[in-house]
């Protein structure tokens, strides 16, 4: 909404700098986003008088001009008008004056003949755009006076102001100056325009007909005659375009100009075009049409308020947009003026279903004025005698579907006092409300009955007042306190162990990608997923329709982008949540973490990247007992990728991404590959491992290596091993694996390290001794390895 | 033995001495030293043979014999000595010189480098820590929403024209427009005042959706941290207090908020709260208010006992203004150049 200071001042004296009126604008909730000065700068144009006209001794289209600017001496100037006599006043742009178009006025030779100055025309003071000659001053002005303060001109500000969806009253002019008056304290008044009226009364003239009250609860017109359209004067042209809008011609615009003032929509109709002479107010009807001003036509269905004629033609789309059929044109001289309340929802709704936003159908949505109606008819009468020297029929005829009461809303002093930390009286309170059209009266002790004005929809409850007192009074004389809670602040243990997970990624060299989590229809197929994902309703494109269940496909895709901007070393990882189908209240959401790689260690297979990636990750965060067992899983390369399980279940896979599905994503690299379910670990995470007492008895170590078949997983042997050691086994590791010809194709040597140790004392060689023996007796028997 | 066994001895040392101070000098490594040394002061070297032979002289004799050979092995140890220092600092100088690393042509161009957070990520958890250290909670809920938590139960109605400006996407879940992707982090308002009795000091960090196009300041997926307040007596006073200390913990010292009146549904009274930086200037941060009665006792919680406050605010905007990035975009790239500077 953009309003001028000047047209402001119309309804209330504000004074003071822009700046500060801004301030106060936008601590009322009408955010100033703009501050612009508008209108020409007339410094140093004076009146001057023209005291004799010459010749130019040298050019036909040149007359020299002397004038008296007041200065004494008479001033010769070069001027290519006539249309002045000896005696006019005229405008008088001095040397050094920089016009408003920018030209700078300087001494200068034309012809021969030295020019002091310019006499200027209307157009290059910027007031119109008559170019014919210069401009002449009506009535009598001092000599010498600047031209500015004989005109009463000055240039204006123009606020470009935030108006929120609650405050329909504040898109119109009156209704920001209302509330800025009301902050400064000075006095507002609406006009009081008087409309001399001419019988046959507008009631004859026009018949009316609502079948729709629901839709319509207040309906008023006036019936104009002897209207002659033609370009609006230049000040109320001004106005519009300083306020957005085009100016098209009279009638149009003082129907804009008035819906900018007050607030109150309203529609023309030419008299002539309305068949019947009757308006009607209807629901529509499946399959009927109607041609807008825009010159679309639009299909109208049931949802829909209509203006009809007396045929029961739809000639208007109501609260929304008028009709072609009855548009206001040059040869129109009679003029149905309309204003009316539509119901909120249906113009909304209507609005929405054909994406028609009007200037009228936002101030519906919003709420107007119920009782608006009548000053706005008044106002648009009183502008249309002016300028298209109007005859007013007697009578603004109104129609009410039913009596409209305004809310009263009992109002606690302590509720305002508790809810704005303040100390007001039921006095203060109604003083703040009543110059804003709140009035509260005393109702019983320590509350006020508080009528809410017809122009604030919005305002139904107690908090509602609250928040206009609190408007009024100044936020900030609230006060600041910080309120003191009586628990501890803190993270849950899940909170602060997924930090923890994600610091272990980073800390494996893992950064942290934020894909989103929308997958295009084809890509869990891609990934090897059969099921299918969580569709939205309403994608914004196709490419992103479902939800995910898999971090994979984001994060190939991560590593897609990166490789073809030339970064072929990526390690990305991810903390997110993924959707499934669920039959519950909602779908089944869960987090995942994953970590995806390639390009950094040319010598390891990706699957041993990944593999190593996850041990890292698990030793990180303590978490033992975590398997990875050879598993083709989907997504990932059939020979190289195992599942992850953790206490009895699966949680994840880990291995080298099938190179088909990289491919598939773009990418040409191996990639490695790991993801887990977040919950069994956080849950694992829950419980603090205890202390255990290190031993001050010597270890003892021996390492066994066993001819496996390549079939038998490593981690089987290992297991193996764990179990066979007994209770003094410390540790198992894999520390070698060798094939060679020797050893044939069909297996190869696995090489463990163990550690025995006691708590309680020395092992002896022979304890050691039985318990290796019994390692090697567990893996021949279970794995058919033989001891090299 | 007579006075001629003890010259006889006195030659002998001198002989010693000489032929051990010679070896010494000619020994030039560390190596040859340590086999000088135990040609001459070991246990098969001439002076321990002397040593053992002093049995055998006169008493008389034996005390000055005794010191002449201990003065001959402490002569001879104290050439030793200072000549090991000599060729181990000799030897020392060489070895260092031929150890000597260029510390400049170190390359780390083939290690991974260690992982970066997100810069969303590090500015989720540090407001986290700001709101933990002023005694709040953190709360959390789904992404995938039900339209009731989303909107119903904070005062948006079906058909409300306020939700035509949250562009909502919906998901094929349940009856039709039944669940959505959140549209902000508000719902956990609703969730935390179901799950908990008052007083309730909560922050819920998270993800929400709209169907936006992506452009400099918008994408379709991004981050909000939104708080609730509810205690006897809470005011817009507790409100702006909250917001304030909240400030100058994350922003820092010299920066300072304040409270204009707005308008939000699930609020009244309603603000919006900007930031001024200690320059001057204004930064609008996000939207707050005291809980709508209505919200309230969507939660449960009876408006008539309890009052509430609650704010949002985006993070995604701070981790760009904190890193002076001008396009929101760039945070969502997953460019590995982008990850690695923060």
């Amino acid at each position: 909404m953009k309003v001028l200071l000047s047209w402001l001042r119309e309804f209330a004296p504000f004074e003071g700098e822009p700046q500060a009126l801004a301030e106060s604008m936008t601590d009322l909730g009408m955010v100033v986003e703009g501050i612009e000065t508008v209108g020409a700068n007339w410094d140093g144009i004076v009146v001057a008088k023209v005291l004799s006209l010459r010749k130019h001794p040298e050019a036909d289209r040149i007359q020299l001009v002397d004038v008296d600017a007041g200065e004494g001496e008479p001033l010769q100037i070069c001027c290519g008008a006539f249309n002045m006599a000896v005696g006019d006043l005229v405008p008088l742009a001095t040397l050094g004056t920089v016009m408003p178009g920018g030209l700078e006025i300087a001494r200068r030779k034309l012809r021969g003949e030295w020019s002091n100055g310019m006499i200027c025309s209307e157009s290059e003071l910027e007031l119109g755009q008559d170019h014919d000659g210069i401009m002449v001053l009506d009535g009598s002005h001092t000599v010498g006076q600047p031209l500015a303060d004989a005109l009463g001109h000055e240039t204006d500000t123009l606020f470009d102001l935030d108006i929120e969806g609650n405050r329909p009253d504040a898109l119109s002019v009156a209704g920001v100056a209302r509330d800025l008056a009301a902050r400064l304290g000075i006095a507002f008044a609406l006009p009081t325009p008087s409309v001399g009226e001419v019988d046959p009364p507008a009631s004859e003239r026009v018949g009316i007909k609502v079948t729709a009250p629901q839709l319509c609860p207040r309906f008023g017109y006036r019936v104009l005659d002897n209207v002659s359209i033609g370009d609006s004067p230049p000040w109320m042209a001004a106005r519009l375009t300083a306020a957005g809008m085009r100016p098209i011609n009279s009638i149009v615009d003082i129907s804009n100009y008035v819906m900018l003032e007050l607030g109150q929509p309203n529609h023309t109709y030419d008299l002539d075009l309305v068949d019947g002479k009757t308006i009607g107010v209807r629901m529509g009807r499946d399959g009927e049409m109607v041609k807008t001003l825009d010159d679309v036509d639009r299909k109208v269905t049931e949802a829909d308020g209509v203006i009809t004629d007396g045929s029961d033609r739809v000639i208007g789309l109501a609260g929304v947009m008028g009709g072609a059929s009855t548009e206001i044109g040059e040869t129109t001289t009679s003029v149905v003026l309309e204003a009316a309340v539509w119901d909120r929802m249906m113009i909304a709704k209507t609005s929405r279903r054909l994406n028609l936003r009007s200037e009228a159908s936002t101030r519906f949505e919003r709420g107007v004025d119920p009782f608006g109606i009548e000053l706005a008819l008044d106002r648009f009468a009183q502008l249309a005698v002016e300028i298209c020297g109007a005859k007013v029929a007697t009578g603004a005829v109104t129609f009410d579907a039913a009596p409209i009461s305004q809310p009263v809303v009992n109002v606690r002093t302590s509720k305002v006092n508790h809810l704005l930390n303040t100390e007001l009286t039921s006095d203060d309170i109604a003083a703040l409300l009543a110059p804003i059209g709140f009035t509260a009266t005393p109702a019983g002790e320590g509350t006020l009955d508080v009528t809410v004005p017809s122009w604030r929809p919005d305002s139904s409850i107690e908090e509602d007042i609250v928040e206009e007192v609190g408007r009024h009074h100044g936020y900030s004389k609230s006060g600041k306190r910080v309120p003191t809670p009586t628990q501890a602040g803190g993270l849950t243990p899940a909170q602060r162990n997924r930090r923890r997970l994600r610091q272990a990624l980073l800390g494996a060299g893992f950064s942290e990608a934020m894909p989103m989590p929308f997958l295009a229809p084809g890509d869990l197929a891609k990934v090897g997923l059969d099921v299918e994902g969580l569709a939205l309703t309403n994608p914004l494109v196709a490419e992103e329709s479902i939800l995910r269940s898999t971090l994979l496909p984001g994060l190939l895709k991560a590593v897609a982008r990166n490789e073809s901007h030339r970064i072929e070393a990526v390690s990305l990882c991810e903390l997110g949540r993924a959707f499934a189908q669920s039959d519950e209240e909602l779908p089944n959401e869960f987090e995942l973490i994953a970590g995806i790689t390639s390009g950094y260690s040319p010598e390891a297979t990706a699957a041993e990247v990944a593999v190593r990636a996850l041990r890292r990750f698990c030793a990180d965060l303590g978490l033992s007992g975590v398997q990875v067992d050879n598993a083709a899983m989907p997504g990932l390369h059939p020979t190289r990728s195992g599942s992850v399980r953790f206490r009895g279940k699966t949680i994840g896979a880990v291995g080298e991404i099938d190179p088909r599905v990289s491919e598939a994503f773009g990418v040409s690299s191996r990639v490695a590959w790991f993801q887990l379910e977040v919950a069994p670990l956080l849950a694992a995470l829950e419980s603090t491992p205890k202390f255990k007492a290190i031993s001050l008895y010597p270890s003892s170590d021996i390492d066994l290596a066993f001819v496996t078949p390549n079939d038998v997983a490593a981690t089987a042997v290992l297991r193996t091993l764990q179990s066979a050691g007994g209770a003094t086994l410390r540790s198992v590791d894999l520390f070698d694996v060798f094939r060679s010809d020797q050893l044939g194709d069909d297996c190869r040597s696995l090489a463990f390290s163990l550690r025995f140790q006691a708590d309680d004392r020395t092992l002896t060689d022979d304890e050691v001794a039985e318990a290796r023996q019994k390692c090697i007796d567990a893996a021949a028997a279970n794995h058919k390895a033989t001891l090299r | 033995m007579g006075t001629k066994s003890v010259d006889d001895l006195q030659r002998q040392l001198q002989e010693t001495e000489a032929l051990a101070t010679s070896a010494i000098e000619g020994a030039s490594t560390t190596a040859e030293l340590a086999a000088v040394k135990q040609d001459f002061l070991g246990k098969g070297s001439a002076l321990t043979k002397i040593q053992s032979q002093l049995g055998g002289l006169d008493p008389s004799d034996r005390k000055a014999a005794g010191q002449a050979v201990n003065a001959s092995r402490s002569g001879i140890e104290a050439i030793f000595g200072r000549r090991l220092t000599t060729v181990a600092d000799e030897e020392r100088g060489v070895q260092l010189a031929a150890e000597r690393i260029d510390l400049t042509e170190v390359s780390t161009v083939n290690d991974q480098p260690s992982g970066h957070a997100h810069i969303v990520t590090q500015a989720w958890e540090e407001l986290e820590d700001v709101f933990v250290g002023m005694g709040f909670r953190v709360a959390e809920g789904p992404e995938a929403e039900t339209d009731w938590h989303n909107f119903d139960a904070l005062n948006i109605p079906p058909d409300h024209p306020a939700r035509d400006g949250f562009d909502t996407i919906y998901v094929q879940h349940g009856e039709p427009r039944s669940t959505l992707l959140r549209t902000h982090t508000s719902p956990v308002q609703i969730r935390a005042m179901l799950a908990q009795e008052p007083p309730i000091y909560i922050i819920a960090p998270g993800r929400v959706f709209r169907q936006d196009t992506a452009d400099a300041t918008h994408m379709p997926v991004f981050h909000q941290l939104e708080g609730l307040v509810i205690d006897r007596n809470i005011s817009l006073a507790d409100l702006a207090g909250t917001i304030e200390a909240f400030t100058e913990s994350y922003f820092g010292a010299g920066f300072s908020s304040r409270l204009r009146p707005n308008h939000f549904p699930f609020t009244e009274p309603s603000a919006e709260f900007d930031i001024q930086r200690p320059d001057g200037s204004w930064l609008e941060l996000g939207g707050c208010g005291m809980v709508h009665p209505n919200v309230l006792r969507a939660g449960g919680v009876d408006p008539e006992e309890w009052s509430a406050f609650a704010f949002g605010f985006g993070i995604d905007r701070l981790a760009l203004l904190k890193f002076g990035i001008d396009d929101l975009r760039e945070l969502f790239t997953n460019d590995m150049r982008f990850l690695q500077q923060f």
